[in-house]
């Protein structure tokens, strides 16, 4: 490798408002290196790339590009340079066509006459997605009616179109089917083989032990270090990220399973799912696990009244249950914890206590008008046995980190005093540290009898945490395990429809 | 930084108030008539239709809705009520009556924005258009007069209570209900919540439909009530009332502070908002501008209002 690091920040200080978010961080990278950066939410990597790219001014320290010393105040400067960043929202404009997605801002026009060149633009938008090995995206596709996978493909092609010699990815995988990961995981192979160097931040430990070569851990907004992958496992990065050793992954589990709380019998909507029968116990956690598109969130979503059953029906404690609306579900003592937080389950703009509220109208109001004594004494009793880390119940809840936000949604429902929780996805976005609270949170409900199911993508989450397993295959259920029968390989030969 | 955008945040919730002080302050010293009683009275009366009306508006852009059919369903609610009077009908019955019908027009409105899907704007543009047409039908576009003379009814649009004209009292009292429903209430939390954010709260178990026709019918009944104060007022009731009546409303609205993407807002605002817009209305008056100019000015502090607000963002 070359002696010169492609990029090298070194001694990186930065502060907003008196307030440390980065103390002497370094980092480098070379050409045709992967490198991962990992740290909780909040530990500053969003804010280092932002250092990298222009967007925020450094205190302190320096950045050398090829060795020398640059200074970008716009990320167009960066660009310019060579370095890109995909961001989790991408920057695709749904109505366009993959090639008008790929020159936007950058057309190319018959000289000055500003007449676009649409053959030209066309052919070196396919030779673009055959760069990366890319075959199955046609130029003229509409960008909006393609999976966010190869959406995040057209975006990879456009940076590599601009000569990009790094190529920033923020949670890449956080919104791709398996099948799509493994297509991303090609392309980045791709890339490290011409050269480009690439910065993968990451929650998936697993992604980053197969793709990346280094890895650099921040704290805090404290450097904690730079290791070769092959040096480093698991817990050593834990440890790194937490300050502490977190222990086991997943608290200890006791198996209290009682009687058949809640049954669903033949449930199905038109080309989503059909032939749902399953059951669950009280103090049970019940895993659903499946690819994605299996039809696992559209199901719980039905369940909950979100949206209409075709057929089928739904017994709470023997009892038949009528569910057109949330309400209904609500009622009978049923939560959801949504798998888009931000778009689902939380109102971001408002605070704390306003989102807490929201699920509680029944027990602080009567007659329809709310007492802000009941109110006051639920939220902070929520907040309080949730610990959530906030300024307090008036702060507006986008402000809080992944594992915050999902303890502030999980604190709503908790309020109606549930019989059966639903958890959709409970620790996508959220950091290590919080994710263990939020077992422990689950343990604890089960503990007290309530009935837990829980859509999980992650199979360690799903075996760590299920005393039963119901596998999902494209609408119908291929198994259910139980917890010592089941093991990773069981899960996904079902989930992809294998006997 | 911080400081300022501290300044600039309390700002945006005083700016409308202050900025109503200033026009006051301005006016007192340009009119020796301004700061008479009769004047401040006659101001505020002035002022109570479209108040009235765009404190439903407010309940309406808190939802992230608009309604722009309020004039209009001021005017056919105003006729049928004023069919009923000359009909011979109690007033005080028929008044009622008519508020309900308000509260019909307005919640139909609501039906076809949720139950049909159809966009707010969409919506109450064909209503609009639908509830004049209604009018001039069944008032072969002539006024209805030859009205009740009982003391009731005079009593809505003419009469005073202590010194104090009664659309007046009408208007504060309405406010202070609805101040109320907002600040206190799961109805009023609901109307946040939806303008917030609508599918999060329909999975928080709220019934946003309901939730939402509830606050397209009040806006129709206050929306008649305004009316019939009208009524009584002129002793007449006119096809052509409370046309362009929704853009004063509509105004009020987002002066007072209101995010017209729904979620943030105070009626307070909107009571200020009304005052503004009578204050420019009557000032210039005082002082004899022409009208013309008068809209110039009044569109003017829409924008700046609205510059004001994304400024504290």
């Amino acid at each position: 490798m070359a002696n010169t690091p492609f990029v090298e920040m070194k001694g990186i200080n930065k502060s907003f408002s008196g307030n440390q978010v980065l103390k002497n961080v370094n980092f480098s990278i070379n050409q045709g290196e992967v490198h991962a950066l990992v740290g909780e939410n909040g530990a500053g990597k969003s804010t280092l790339i932002k250092i990298l790219t222009g967007i925020h001014k450094r205190d302190q320290g320096a950045i050398k590009l090829n060795g020398e010393e640059v200074y970008f105040s716009h990320p167009k400067e960066a660009e310019q340079q060579g370095i890109m960043v995909i961001h989790q929202e991408l920057n695709i404009i749904p109505h366009l066509t993959v090639t008008e997605n790929m020159f936007i801002g950058k057309n190319l026009t018959y000289g000055k006459t500003g007449v676009l060149n649409t053959k030209t633009m066309r052919k070196q938008c396919e030779a673009n997605l055959q760069k990366l090995g890319v075959s199955n995206i046609h130029p003229d596709d509409i960008a909006g009616d393609l999976s966010v996978g190869k959406q995040q493909m057209i975006e990879i092609a456009r940076a590599i179109s601009t000569n990009a010699e790094l190529i920033v990815m923020d949670e890449p995988t956080a919104a791709l089917t398996d099948r799509e990961i493994e297509s991303l995981f090609d392309v980045v192979e791709s890339l490290r083989k011409q050269g480009v160097a690439v910065i993968y931040i990451s929650h998936r430990m697993e992604e980053i032990f197969r793709i990346c070569d280094q890895i650099t851990v921040l704290r805090d907004g404290e450097y904690i270090g730079t290791e070769n992958i092959t040096d480093v496992d698991f817990e050593a990065i834990v440890k790194m990220m937490v300050g502490r050793e977190l222990g086991e992954r997943f608290p200890e589990r006791e198996h209290t399973a009682g009687e058949v709380i809640f049954e669903v019998k033949d449930l199905a909507r038109k080309g989503l799912f059909q032939d749902i029968n399953f059951s669950v116990k009280e103090g049970e956690i019940l895993g659903v696990a499946g690819l994605m598109g299996a039809g696992r969130s559209e199901m719980v979503e039905t369940i909950f009244g979100y949206a209409r059953k075709q057929n089928g029906r739904l017994y709470l404690n023997g009892q038949e249950l009528t569910v057109k609306h949330p309400s209904d579900a609500i009622k009978a003592g049923i939560g959801f914890i949504t798998e888009d937080r931000k778009s689902k389950g939380l109102l971001t703009d408002f605070s704390i206590g306003d989102n807490i509220s929201l699920t509680n109208m029944k027990s602080i109001s009567k007659n329809g008008v709310i007492s802000a004594k009941k109110e006051h004494r639920l939220i902070a009793e929520l907040m309080d046995r949730l610990k959530v880390k906030a300024t307090g119940a008036a702060q507006e809840a986008k402000a809080l980190s992944g594992g915050n936000q999902q303890k502030v949604v999980i604190a709503k429902w908790l309020g109606i005093k549930p019989k059966l929780l639903i958890l959709d996805e409970p620790t996508r976005g959220v950091d290590v540290g919080a994710k263990k609270e939020i077992y422990s949170i689950m343990n604890e409900l089960t503990k007290n009898g309530v009935a837990i199911i829980m859509v999980s993508s992650e199979l360690p989450e799903i075996l760590g945490v299920s005393d039963r397993i119901m596998v999902i295959h494209e609408g119908k259920i291929a198994t259910i395990l139980n917890r010592d029968e089941a093991d990773q390989e069981k899960i996904m030969t079902a989930a992809a429809g294998g006997e | 930084m911080k400081l300022q955008q501290k300044f600039f945040h309390d700002f945006s919730k005083l700016g409308p108030l202050i900025g109503l002080i200033l026009m006051v302050i301005f006016l007192g010293f340009m009119s020796d008539d301004f700061f008479t009683l009769d004047n401040i009275f006659n101001l505020l009366r002035q002022i109570s239709v479209n108040a009235l009306i765009a404190f439903g508006m407010t309940f309406v852009i808190l939802t992230a809705g608009i309604d722009l059919s309020v004039g209009s369903l001021l005017a056919l609610g105003s006729a049928l009520t004023a069919g009923l009077l000359s009909g011979g009908m109690d007033p005080i019955l028929a008044v009622l009556l008519g508020l309900l019908i308000g509260l019909g027009l307005g919640a139909i409105n609501g039906l076809i924005i949720t139950k049909g899907k159809v966009a707010p704007f969409i919506a109450t543009l064909a209503t609009m258009t639908i509830y004049r047409g209604a009018t001039l039908v069944y008032t072969d576009g002539r006024p209805i007069t030859g009205l009740s003379d009982s003391f009731t009814f005079e009593m809505i649009g003419r009469g005073y209570v202590f010194g104090i004209p009664f659309p007046v009292i009408l208007m504060l009292g309405v406010f202070l209900i609805l101040y109320f429903v907002l600040r206190k209430t799961v109805f009023g939390r609901q109307v946040y919540a939806i303008g917030g954010n609508e599918e999060a709260s329909i999975l928080s178990g709220i019934k946003a439909d309901r939730v939402k026709i509830g606050v397209y019918a009040l806006t129709g009944m206050l929306s008649v009530l305004g009316g019939v104060i009208l009524t009584s007022r002129l002793n007449s009731a006119q096809p052509t009332a409370g046309e362009m009546f929704e853009l004063d409303a509509i105004a009020a609205v987002v002066i007072g502070g209101t995010s017209l993407m729904g979620g943030r807002g105070r009626i307070t605002g909107t009571l200020i908002g009304a005052l503004i817009i009578g204050v420019i209305d009557n000032g210039l008056n005082l002082m004899n501008v022409s009208s013309f100019y008068q809209q110039i000015v009044k569109g003017g502090v829409i924008l700046l209002a609205v510059l004001l607000d994304r400024k504290s963002k």
